[in-house]
Protein backbone atom coordinates (compact mmCIF):
# COMPACT_ATOMS: atom_id res chain seq x y z
CA UNK A 1 0.00 0.00 0.00
CA UNK A 2 1.40 3.34 -0.78
CA UNK A 3 0.62 6.47 1.89
CA UNK A 4 1.37 10.01 1.66
CA UNK A 5 3.47 11.13 4.83
CA UNK A 6 3.93 14.34 6.64
CA UNK A 7 6.51 14.60 9.15
CA UNK A 8 6.11 17.68 11.41
CA UNK A 9 9.27 18.28 13.23
CA UNK A 10 9.15 20.70 15.99
CA UNK A 11 11.43 22.06 18.94
CA UNK A 12 10.75 20.54 22.39
CA UNK A 13 8.51 22.62 24.78
CA UNK A 14 11.32 24.33 26.34
CA UNK A 15 14.13 24.74 23.90
CA UNK A 16 14.80 27.93 23.31
CA UNK A 17 13.24 28.84 19.33
CA UNK A 18 15.18 32.26 18.38
CA UNK A 19 12.98 31.96 15.32
CA UNK A 20 10.09 31.78 16.70
CA UNK A 21 10.45 34.48 19.12
CA UNK A 22 11.66 36.98 16.24
CA UNK A 23 8.80 36.66 14.27
CA UNK A 24 6.74 36.98 17.49
CA UNK A 25 8.56 40.15 18.49
CA UNK A 26 7.35 41.30 14.54
CA UNK A 27 3.99 40.50 15.05
CA UNK A 28 3.51 43.06 17.74
CA UNK A 29 5.89 45.94 15.65
CA UNK A 30 3.49 45.06 12.45
CA UNK A 31 0.40 45.64 14.69
CA UNK A 32 -0.93 41.98 15.44
CA UNK A 33 -1.96 42.11 18.99
CA UNK A 34 -2.67 39.10 20.70
CA UNK A 35 0.00 36.48 18.99
CA UNK A 36 1.92 34.16 21.07
CA UNK A 37 4.24 30.91 21.59
CA UNK A 38 5.33 31.29 18.45
CA UNK A 39 7.32 28.29 17.35
CA UNK A 40 9.03 27.38 14.12
CA UNK A 41 9.52 23.85 12.45
CA UNK A 42 10.19 22.06 9.52
CA UNK A 43 7.54 19.42 7.48
CA UNK A 44 9.07 16.82 5.12
CA UNK A 45 6.75 15.36 2.78
CA UNK A 46 7.14 12.25 1.03
CA UNK A 47 5.34 9.13 -0.53
CA UNK A 48 5.98 5.72 1.54
CA UNK A 49 4.94 1.93 0.33
CA UNK A 50 4.39 -0.56 3.39
CA UNK A 51 2.22 -3.85 4.73
CA UNK A 52 -0.15 -1.32 6.09
CA UNK A 53 -0.60 1.88 8.22
CA UNK A 54 0.83 0.18 11.12
CA UNK A 55 4.11 -1.28 9.72
CA UNK A 56 4.39 2.70 7.76
CA UNK A 57 4.29 4.16 10.97
CA UNK A 58 6.66 1.84 12.54
CA UNK A 59 9.27 2.39 9.32
CA UNK A 60 9.13 6.20 10.02
CA UNK A 61 8.61 6.74 13.15
CA UNK A 62 12.18 4.81 13.19
CA UNK A 63 13.55 7.18 10.57
CA UNK A 64 12.77 10.10 12.73
CA UNK A 65 14.60 8.81 15.47
CA UNK A 66 17.58 7.82 13.23
CA UNK A 67 17.58 10.66 10.68
CA UNK A 68 14.88 13.34 10.46
CA UNK A 69 14.91 14.72 13.96
CA UNK A 70 17.41 15.14 16.42
CA UNK A 71 15.79 13.84 19.38
CA UNK A 72 17.56 16.12 21.45
CA UNK A 73 16.51 19.13 20.65
CA UNK A 74 13.29 17.89 18.67
CA UNK A 75 10.19 15.84 18.41
CA UNK A 76 7.97 14.50 15.74
CA UNK A 77 4.70 13.80 14.70
CA UNK A 78 3.55 11.99 11.70
CA UNK A 79 0.03 12.16 9.99
CA UNK A 80 -0.48 9.40 7.19
CA UNK A 81 -2.82 9.37 4.36
CA UNK A 82 -3.93 6.35 2.44
CA UNK A 83 -3.26 6.57 -1.38
CA UNK A 84 -6.16 5.39 -3.97
CA UNK B 1 58.12 11.23 13.80
CA UNK B 2 55.74 13.73 13.74
CA UNK B 3 52.02 12.40 13.43
CA UNK B 4 49.84 12.84 11.20
CA UNK B 5 46.82 14.43 11.04
CA UNK B 6 43.96 13.31 8.55
CA UNK B 7 41.09 16.26 8.09
CA UNK B 8 38.47 14.69 6.44
CA UNK B 9 36.30 17.29 3.86
CA UNK B 10 32.76 16.59 3.15
CA UNK B 11 31.04 18.40 0.41
CA UNK B 12 30.45 21.80 1.63
CA UNK B 13 33.48 21.51 3.87
CA UNK B 14 35.30 24.99 3.77
CA UNK B 15 37.83 25.21 6.21
CA UNK B 16 40.06 21.80 5.61
CA UNK B 17 42.91 23.86 4.08
CA UNK B 18 43.06 26.05 6.84
CA UNK B 19 43.22 22.82 9.10
CA UNK B 20 45.97 21.76 7.43
CA UNK B 21 48.48 24.71 6.96
CA UNK B 22 47.55 25.11 11.04
CA UNK B 23 48.97 21.61 11.81
CA UNK B 24 51.74 21.84 9.06
CA UNK B 25 52.85 24.83 11.08
CA UNK B 26 52.74 23.49 14.20
CA UNK B 27 55.20 20.41 12.58
CA UNK B 28 52.68 17.63 12.29
CA UNK B 29 52.13 16.03 8.71
CA UNK B 30 48.24 16.16 7.87
CA UNK B 31 46.39 14.78 4.80
CA UNK B 32 42.80 15.52 3.42
CA UNK B 33 40.54 12.37 3.53
CA UNK B 34 37.53 12.30 0.94
CA UNK B 35 34.47 11.66 2.88
CA UNK B 36 33.37 9.12 0.90
CA UNK B 37 36.15 6.72 2.07
CA UNK B 38 36.30 4.03 4.84
CA UNK B 39 40.01 4.11 5.26
CA UNK B 40 41.33 7.01 7.32
CA UNK B 41 44.80 5.63 6.47
CA UNK B 42 48.04 6.24 8.42
CA UNK B 43 45.90 9.62 10.13
CA UNK B 44 47.00 8.81 14.08
CA UNK B 45 44.47 11.72 14.88
CA UNK B 46 41.55 13.37 12.80
CA UNK B 47 39.73 16.90 12.27
CA UNK B 48 36.51 17.42 11.42
CA UNK B 49 36.93 20.65 9.70
CA UNK B 50 34.41 23.63 9.30
CA UNK B 51 32.38 24.50 6.78
CA UNK B 52 28.91 23.35 5.61
CA UNK B 53 29.15 19.60 5.35
CA UNK B 54 26.44 18.65 2.80
CA UNK B 55 24.95 21.75 3.10
CA UNK B 56 23.67 21.74 6.60
CA UNK B 57 20.52 20.56 4.84
CA UNK B 58 18.24 19.15 7.22
CA UNK B 59 20.57 20.04 10.25
CA UNK B 60 24.19 21.01 10.52
CA UNK B 61 26.13 17.39 10.27
CA UNK B 62 22.81 15.16 10.12
CA UNK B 63 24.08 14.08 6.99
CA UNK B 64 27.33 14.20 7.13
CA UNK B 65 27.08 11.90 10.04
CA UNK B 66 26.32 9.01 7.81
CA UNK B 67 28.96 8.99 5.57
CA UNK B 68 31.56 6.33 5.18
CA UNK B 69 34.33 7.95 6.84
CA UNK B 70 32.23 8.86 9.72
CA UNK B 71 31.89 5.59 10.38
CA UNK B 72 35.78 4.88 10.56
CA UNK B 73 35.60 7.83 12.70
CA UNK B 74 33.73 6.47 15.10
CA UNK B 75 35.67 3.29 15.48
CA UNK B 76 38.55 5.15 15.55
CA UNK B 77 36.98 7.08 18.42
CA UNK B 78 36.09 4.26 20.33
CA UNK B 79 39.96 3.35 20.05
CA UNK B 80 40.73 6.20 21.98
CA UNK B 81 42.22 8.17 19.29
CA UNK B 82 41.93 11.59 19.19
CA UNK B 83 39.46 13.76 17.36
CA UNK B 84 38.77 17.63 16.76
CA UNK B 85 35.18 18.68 16.00
CA UNK B 86 35.75 22.40 14.85
CA UNK B 87 32.96 24.45 14.33
CA UNK B 88 30.78 22.27 11.95
CA UNK B 89 32.99 19.64 12.97
CA UNK B 90 31.54 20.13 16.44
CA UNK B 91 28.06 19.95 15.25
CA UNK B 92 28.96 16.64 13.09
CA UNK B 93 30.00 15.26 16.17
CA UNK B 94 26.83 16.06 18.57
CA UNK B 95 24.78 14.79 15.54
CA UNK B 96 26.75 11.31 15.22
CA UNK B 97 26.21 10.95 19.22
CA UNK B 98 29.80 11.14 19.66
CA UNK B 99 29.55 14.17 22.04
CA UNK B 100 26.49 15.22 23.56
CA UNK B 101 23.98 18.03 23.39
CA UNK B 102 23.14 20.38 19.89
CA UNK B 103 23.99 23.70 18.60
CA UNK B 104 21.10 25.33 18.03
CA UNK B 105 20.61 28.58 16.01
CA UNK B 106 22.01 31.31 17.67
CA UNK B 107 20.04 33.36 20.10
CA UNK B 108 19.03 36.64 18.14
CA UNK B 109 19.37 34.83 15.34
CA UNK B 110 22.75 36.92 13.89
CA UNK B 111 25.36 34.87 11.87
CA UNK B 112 28.29 35.68 13.62
CA UNK B 113 32.03 36.45 12.25
CA UNK B 114 34.03 37.62 14.93
CA UNK B 115 36.94 36.98 17.36
CA UNK B 116 35.67 35.69 20.95
CA UNK B 117 37.49 35.78 24.52
CA UNK B 118 37.89 32.25 25.61
CA UNK B 119 38.60 30.64 29.20
CA UNK B 120 40.60 27.56 29.55
CA UNK B 121 38.51 25.63 31.55
CA UNK B 122 40.65 22.66 32.25
CA UNK B 123 43.47 21.11 30.77
CA UNK B 124 42.57 17.65 31.06
CA UNK B 125 41.68 17.14 27.45
CA UNK B 126 43.84 16.48 23.88
CA UNK B 127 42.86 19.94 23.24
CA UNK B 128 44.08 21.93 26.32
CA UNK B 129 46.46 20.01 27.51
CA UNK B 130 49.39 22.21 26.57
CA UNK B 131 47.08 25.42 28.15
CA UNK B 132 46.62 27.12 31.55
CA UNK B 133 43.34 26.53 33.34
CA UNK B 134 42.06 29.89 33.79
CA UNK B 135 43.95 31.33 30.68
CA UNK B 136 42.18 33.57 28.06
CA UNK B 137 42.12 32.58 24.38
CA UNK B 138 41.40 35.54 22.00
CA UNK B 139 39.87 33.01 18.71
CA UNK B 140 37.73 33.60 15.73
CA UNK B 141 33.81 32.39 15.80
CA UNK B 142 31.98 31.69 12.57
CA UNK B 143 28.75 29.91 12.67
CA UNK B 144 24.83 30.44 12.70
CA UNK B 145 24.40 27.44 14.76
CA UNK B 146 26.01 27.65 17.50
CA UNK B 147 24.10 27.99 20.34
CA UNK B 148 24.84 24.41 22.31
CA UNK B 149 22.17 23.02 24.25
CA UNK B 150 21.48 20.13 26.24
CA UNK B 151 19.60 18.44 28.80
CA UNK B 152 20.15 19.86 32.36
CA UNK B 153 21.58 16.27 33.57
CA UNK B 154 23.69 16.44 30.38
CA UNK B 155 24.91 20.34 31.57
CA UNK B 156 25.28 18.72 35.53
CA UNK B 157 27.36 16.09 34.18
CA UNK B 158 29.75 17.97 31.70
CA UNK B 159 30.32 20.00 35.25
CA UNK B 160 30.85 17.20 37.49
CA UNK B 161 33.40 15.15 35.16
CA UNK B 162 34.98 18.84 34.16
CA UNK B 163 34.46 18.05 30.41
CA UNK B 164 33.57 21.62 29.93
CA UNK B 165 36.95 22.79 28.01
CA UNK B 166 36.76 26.53 26.83
CA UNK B 167 33.88 28.91 27.57
CA UNK B 168 32.94 32.26 26.09
CA UNK B 169 33.60 34.81 28.33
CA UNK B 170 30.83 37.47 27.16
CA UNK B 171 28.76 34.85 25.56
CA UNK B 172 27.58 35.55 21.49
CA UNK B 173 24.75 32.83 21.05
CA UNK B 174 23.10 31.95 24.16
CA UNK B 175 25.08 28.36 24.75
CA UNK B 176 24.25 27.00 27.92
CA UNK B 177 27.13 27.32 30.35
CA UNK B 178 28.89 29.59 28.27
CA UNK B 179 29.85 26.61 26.51
CA UNK B 180 32.79 27.30 23.55
CA UNK B 181 33.50 23.56 23.64
CA UNK B 182 33.69 19.75 25.16
CA UNK B 183 34.76 16.82 25.26
CA UNK B 184 33.43 12.86 25.57
CA UNK B 185 34.38 10.85 29.31
CA UNK B 186 37.21 9.50 28.12
CA UNK B 187 38.69 12.88 26.70
CA UNK B 188 39.28 11.80 23.53
CA UNK B 189 37.27 13.42 21.37
CA UNK B 190 36.72 17.39 21.51
CA UNK B 191 34.18 19.58 19.76
CA UNK B 192 34.59 23.21 19.92
CA UNK B 193 32.03 26.13 17.77
CA UNK B 194 35.35 29.04 17.85
CA UNK B 195 38.23 28.37 15.14
CA UNK B 196 41.97 27.76 16.60
CA UNK B 197 43.28 26.94 12.81
CA UNK B 198 42.38 30.36 12.12
CA UNK B 199 44.19 32.06 15.06
CA UNK B 200 47.70 30.45 14.45
CA UNK B 201 49.85 33.11 13.06
CA UNK B 202 50.47 36.79 13.64
CA UNK B 203 49.38 37.97 10.39
CA UNK B 204 45.81 36.38 11.57
CA UNK B 205 45.86 38.94 14.38
CA UNK B 206 46.11 35.99 16.90
CA UNK B 207 47.81 32.99 18.16
CA UNK B 208 45.91 31.74 20.56
CA UNK B 209 44.89 28.85 18.42
CA UNK B 210 48.15 27.30 18.70
CA UNK B 211 48.45 25.98 22.31
CA UNK B 212 45.08 24.13 21.46
CA UNK B 213 46.43 22.18 18.09
CA UNK B 214 49.98 21.85 19.37
CA UNK B 215 47.76 20.09 22.47
CA UNK B 216 46.39 18.11 19.76
CA UNK B 217 49.27 17.10 18.06
CA UNK B 218 51.21 16.11 20.81
CA UNK B 219 48.23 13.96 21.99
CA UNK B 220 47.97 12.24 18.89
CA UNK B 221 51.71 11.00 19.27
CA UNK B 222 51.21 9.10 22.50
Amino acid sequence: MQFEATVEVQLKAGIADPQGSTIENATLKLGFNGIENVRVGKSIRFAITADDEVKAKEIIQDLCDKFLTNPVIENATIHLQGVE
Amino acid sequence: MSPTIGVIVFPGSNCEQDALEAVTSLGAKSKLIWHDSFDLGSADAVIIPGGFAHGDYLRPGAIARFSPAMESVFAFARSGRPVLGICNGFQVLTEAGLLPGALQKNSGLKFLCKPVNLTVRTTNSVLTSQTVKGDGLRIPVNHFEGNYTCTEETLEELQDEDRILLTYEDNPNGSMGDIAGICNAERNVVGLMPHPERACHPLLGSTDGQPLLKSFIESSEL
